[in-house]
């Protein structure tokens, strides 16, 4: 649910390969890319000329100490240059990242839209073992992460090597003995760096598990909150979550002290080796006044050159998490898809419903086939009803009649042809579908009502609704039928049922599944779905996921099914007869 | 969110004034250097005048050494205030994570509906963790950067007027500039959060009805409505980042800028004879403090008001009481197993006209009560009032003989084994579950237990009793998890048990036998059941039928079928005529 996702320490399983994967996604906009770094690198290049500019500055004034007038013509002229020169300066880092944006613009929401396209390719299979949770935080979270490396870092990247190898260059350009002395603070600092990034990386890494659990609690207790007040539980959840509630302040304490040590240390560092650099310089003015300005601008040069070896760690762990979220997209993108149909695909002139299954045998995993040689015949217009317990694997039957899931041997056809030599788009056209679990999408009664029937005019659209026996109600509501429908829209479970039988009537398909109403529903509303059913079912072949005696008994064929399996089939009193698992469960009903 | 300082300590608070107390200290230290900075250059420029001192390298490593021990005291206050902040913030946010998640468990379902689960997760954790690191900022950066400022403006105001203007002016720009960042920007980010929530929204419906998409082979619809929405984010995430592209350039530019326009009008100054060299190499040190103090303090601008937001949204949860009061406690009762409503009418808030209306039953111990009506007609909301998630509106609802708002409210849960619609199981195994109903149970209460509830199944999964169970039970069926709830009160061994519609995702034969073996168990206690089908509630000793909020008929199933068309209607619909 509302878990964390924005950790900046989640760390790709294959660190190269992803990192080479984001670097990748740029491929397409490498031009943009290269004028951009190219931007940043003079951005940067004249940035680092500034002190030693100012440098001159120093020297004009420095003149003073010794009595002798400023030449202030030649600051003037110095001062304007300078001016100028950082005005370019940030102008270019500016462009750099204005086109930056624009290319990473580009390129999630490029993703957004692969990853949205994919989902409709994927087999339903592959949602039976994945959360729903998990492909929504690739949309949002992995690519906006992806977004925010690619903005910063890949720029970054390339200020700081500049910065880092201009700053140094620059240092030895002002004295190459002041700087041997900074060289030899950096070993120190980088390995204090190193030590403490270890270090607090365990503590964050705890810390995020702690508050995962402590999320975990928290929910559940929540969620359950009338069950734990009825079991007077309140207690035991409290002492439950103050052990991990303990553990989350030690780990946040931990992680928070050990990260926030690290910028007093190599401040440490840095002072000291400025303290040195002004003492060896101040001694070495000694012979050489002038050196005082140099000092001041190799002070300078030494801050920026610190500067860039704490970026390099930050931009090292922005980068680590873009490259974890590039690969857990692109693992997603990578996802094997349904196959695709070609060769030329059948399609029926007069479809008249004659539904048959030969020898189908399925199983939604290759080592447990739930259906075995399974055949039926199905008459036109006949009314096949599935039957028997929560859990028996009722939708399995839909799932394969739709070619949501493709059978493992053995064929279905349609009026003599089988499904396969026809288009899955095709075979699913042939079905009007009204599944119990309705689906409702954000969006007017009418766009919902006509949702994938194309060219339907108002008149249809009510008409079907008032077959529906839903008119009246949606004629009741404020806005009628341009009122939005959203998650918080106030229809009952049975009125969006009806809906959806509106929907399937206005799709006026040849054959039907049909999935009956349970107790969720009241009795008036339940009569109605029927009634509608009823209207809908006239002359056309429908499979009914049935729980209702009368449409059972008045069944042309029940197949009962059980544990996944069919272990059943046969008409109402050829199944009584046969004394089997229909009969029992027939018989215990009263 | 300062309404949550109530939640500091006295000792707390004594932290913070050391924290104070060690900040000062640290900045003085900071720009002791820079003046050590200045010492080491006015030395330099002293060396020209050979004749009335002698410089010598000893004179510069006696200012180094001091300048080191000045480092070493910055570094270990920095390190102290780092210490001392993170344990103020970490054991402010555990406190507060306790507070919260104790008061959440006081809560009635009034309040629980009014602020949704959802929401109180997202307080207990993230808005916790959000106060926490303001909390951490705050004590870092809000007393730093106006004590550094404060100190760094007196050192330049001595020095020289025009200088300080100068400054002044890279003030203004800079705060210009963020606020300018500030007004643009900043009411995009929420956009952007809305954005990606409708992102959100059309992946998660492509997703829950994948099935119909695919039925209605509608692909390409829900494509073109991904891309409308993607395309409505991307372009205001573009906006934000360009606008917040400006910041770092803009920043540097000022910076720059000022140290420029210091030694521009330093050189005219030191030639017309107001400064010296060595003052003006420490001035721009120190304008730099300056305005990184004001850089600091206006992005706490940026930090603080979203610590604020959570902040609230905690103390709106603390701030609020349970309307359910505890009762002051009963003595033992003389009458066992008997519910009463006199005259009970029921208003959910806000709502405009009552649930229930006038509802007025007696069952005596033993006995069982059903309630059977349409959706709507408030079976749940009445079998909610013997619990308390809600108290009546008006007239009294006794158990025992004695008012339900008398009783203390774990003694009235003692009472009361409760089975919701959705059996919710909790993560753990099979046994933790049921011990929550009786931690003392032992091992062949929970056969028997499992037993009665028609929970064989639990045989043939992976460990027994021990088997895992996953949050919300979400590895087990529904129908599994209705009988794992149902034993689960069985334990407990009430006075009461109360089946809010627990035996609809069962099939008929399971729901038959559980029933048959439940009544013969449970013999003494009375049970009240809400349900949807007849089947399970034909022999109860009294039905009570709902019919929006009202009762419109009470007696027993052949009684009913007589007297109340409800009924009949109901029974009709769901049987033929000769099983009647």
């Amino acid at each position: 649910m509302a878990r964390n996702n924005k950790n900046n320490f989640q760390k790709p399983k294959n660190g190269k390969k992803s990192l080479l994967l984001l670097i990748k996604s740029l491929k397409p906009y490498r031009w943009a890319v290269v004028v951009a770094l190219l931007f940043a690198i003079i951005g940067t290049v004249i940035a680092l000329i500034l002190p030693n500019l100012l440098k001159d500055v120093g020297k004009e004034i420095f003149v003073s100490t010794r009595g002798l007038p400023i030449n202030l013509q030649k600051v003037t002229s110095l001062c304007i240059w300078l001016l100028i020169m950082c005005t370019v300066s940030s102008v270019f880092s500016y462009f750099q990242g204005f086109i930056m944006s624009g290319v990473t613009a580009k390129i999630t929401q490029r993703y957004r839209t692969l990853i949205s396209e994919k989902i409709n390719k994927l087999p339903l299979k592959y949602f039976d073992n994945s959360s729903y949770g998990d492909i929504l935080s690739r949309v949002t979270n992995d690519v906006s992460t992806i977004g925010q490396t690619l903005n910063e870092s890949i720029s970054n990247v390339i200020t700081c090597v500049t910065m880092f190898v201009g700053s140094l260059v620059m240092m030895f350009v002002n004295s190459w003995q002041l700087t041997l002395i900074t060289l030899c603070a950096l070993p120190i600092s980088m390995g204090l760096v190193l030590i403490l990034v270890k270090f607090s990386q365990k503590y964050f890494v705890k810390q995020q598990k702690s508050l995962g659990e402590l999320n975990g609690i928290v929910e559940e207790n929540y969620s359950a909150h009338n069950i734990v007040k009825t079991f007077n539980a309140e207690q035991k959840a409290q002492n439950d979550f103050e052990k991990v509630n303990k553990e989350l302040k030690t780990s946040a304490f931990m992680s928070q002290f050990i990260s926030g040590t690290m910028y007093p240390t190599m401040n440490f560092i840095n002072n000291l080796a400025y303290t040195i650099v002004c003492v060896v310089g101040g001694i070495m003015a000694i012979s050489d006044p002038l050196f005082a300005v140099t000092v001041v601008a190799f002070v300078e040069y030494m801050r920026i050159f610190n500067q860039q070896i704490s970026q390099i760690s930050q931009i090292s762990s922005t980068l680590q998490s873009g490259a974890a979220a590039t690969e857990r997209v692109i693992e997603f993108l990578s996802e094997e898809e349904q196959p695709i149909e070609t060769g030329d695909k059948v399609t029926l002139e007069n479809v008249n419903g004659l539904v048959e299954f030969k020898n189908v045998s399925f199983g939604y995993t290759k080592d447990k086939q739930i259906i075995k040689n399974f055949s039926a015949k199905i008459l036109p217009g006949q009314k096949v009803a599935i039957v028997g317990p929560t859990g028996a694997g009722k939708t399995t039957l839909v799932n394969l009649l739709m070619r949501f899931y493709e059978i493992d041997s053995g064929e279905i056809t349609i009026d003599g042809v089988s499904t396969k030599d026809m288009s899955r788009e095709y075979v699913r056209s042939l079905f009007g579908m009204v599944l119990q679990d309705t689906w409702i999408f954000d969006g007017t009664i009418r766009e919902n009502v006509s949702f994938g029937t194309k060219g339907l005019t108002n008149e249809q659209i009510e008409h079907a609704c008032s077959f529906a026996h839903i008119d009246h109600f949606i004629r009741s509501l404020p806005g009628g039928y341009d009122m939005v429908l959203d998650e918080t829209a106030n229809i009952s479970q049975g009125q969006r049922q009806l809906l959806t039988i509106a929907r399937a009537m206005v799709n006026n398909a040849p054959m039907l599944i049909l999935d009956e109403a349970t107790s969720s529903v009241d009795t008036r509303t339940e009569q109605q779905i029927q009634k509608a059913m009823d209207t809908l079912t006239k002359g056309r072949t429908s499979f009914v996921i049935a729980h209702r005696l009368s449409t059972i008994k008045n069944a042309d064929q029940i197949l009962v099914m059980k544990d996944g399996n069919i272990v059943e089939q046969g008409t109402h009193k050829e199944l009584l007869a046969k004394g089997g698992v229909y009969a029992d469960l027939y018989n215990s009903q009263f | 969110m300062f309404k949550l300082l109530r939640f500091f300590k006295w000792y707390t608070w004594v932290l913070c004034a050391l924290v104070v107390g060690i900040i000062v200290f640290q900045v003085n230290l900071e720009m002791e250097l820079i003046a050590k900075m200045g010492d080491i250059i006015s030395l330099i420029s002293l060396i020209r005048n050979t004749a009335t001192a002698t410089v010598t390298s000893s004179m510069f490593w006696d200012i180094g050494i001091k300048m080191i021990l000045i480092a070493l005291g910055i570094c270990a206050s920095v390190v102290l205030v780092n210490l001392l902040a993170s344990t103020i913030s970490s054991n402010f946010a555990q406190t507060l994570r306790t507070n919260v998640f104790k008061k959440v468990n006081s809560f009635s379902m009034e309040e629980m509906n009014k602020f949704s689960v959802a929401s109180l997760i997202t307080r207990t954790t993230n808005d916790v963790k959000q106060v926490e690191q303001t909390v951490f900022v705050m004590l870092r950066m809000a007393i730093t950067a106006p004590v550094m400022g404060a100190y760094a403006i007196s050192k330049i105001v001595n020095s020289s007027v025009t200088l300080t203007w100068t400054t002044a002016g890279a003030v203004l720009a800079l705060l210009a500039l963020v606020m300018l960042l500030f007004f643009v920007a900043v009411p995009k980010f929420s956009q952007i959060q809305k954005k990606t929530d409708r992102i959100n929204n059309v992946t998660r419906e492509n997703l829950t009805g994948i099935r119909v998409v695919r039925a209605y082979d509608a692909e390409k619809e829900q494509e073109q409505k991904f891309e409308n929405v993607n395309k409505d984010l991307t372009k205001t995430q573009l906006f934000v980042n360009r606008t917040m592209a400006l910041m770092w350039p803009g920043m540097d530019l000022i910076m720059n800028a000022l140290s420029v326009a210091i030694y521009f009008i330093g050189a005219f100054l030191i030639d017309g004879g107001s400064l010296v060299y060595s003052d003006l190499v420490v001035f721009v040190s120190y304008s730099m403090h300056v305005v990184m103090s004001f850089m600091f303090i206006a992005m706490l601008f940026v930090v603080i008001p979203r610590g604020v937001v959570s902040g609230r949204r905690i103390n709106e949860v603390l701030e609020t009481v349970s309307k359910v009061k505890d009762g002051k406690g009963t003595q033992d009762n003389t009458v066992v197993g008997e519910i009463e409503f006199r005259n009970v009418s029921f208003r959910y808030p806000d709502a405009e006209m009552n649930t229930l209306e006038n509802i007025s039953f007696k069952v005596n111990k033993g006995q069982t009560i059903a309630f059977i009506g349409s959706t709507g007609s408030g079976k749940s909301t009445l079998v909610n009032l013997i619990t308390r998630f809600y108290d009546a509106s008006f007239g009294e609802i006794l158990i025992d003989g004695e008012n339900i708002k008398n009783y203390k409210i774990s003694d009235l849960n003692n009472k009361i084994g409760y089975v919701p619609q959705q059996g919710y199981l909790f993560s753990g195994t099979v046994k933790s579950n049921l011990l929550y109903g009786n931690e003392n149970a032992t091992d062949e209460q929970i056969e028997k237990a499992l037993e009665i509830s028609q929970s064989d199944f639990v045989k043939n999964l992976e460990g027994g009793v021990n088997a895992e169970i996953a949050q919300g039970g979400t590895n087990v069926s529904g129908g599994q998890r209705q009988r794992l709830s149902i034993a689960r009160a069985i334990i407990k061994n009430p006075e009461f048990y109360i089946f809010d519609d627990s035996f609809s995702a069962l099939d008929y034969k399971t729901d038959k036998t559980l029933r048959k073996e439940l009544s013969q168990y449970t013999k003494d206690a009375t049970k009240i059941i809400v349900a949807q089908r007849v089947g399970t509630i034909m022999d109860a000793d009294q039905i009570v039928v709902l019919s929006e909020g009202k009762i419109v008929g009470i007696g027993t199933h052949k009684e009913l079928l007589n007297t109340c068309d409800v009924y009949k209607e109901i029974a009709l619909s769901q049987l033929d005529k000769e099983e009647l």
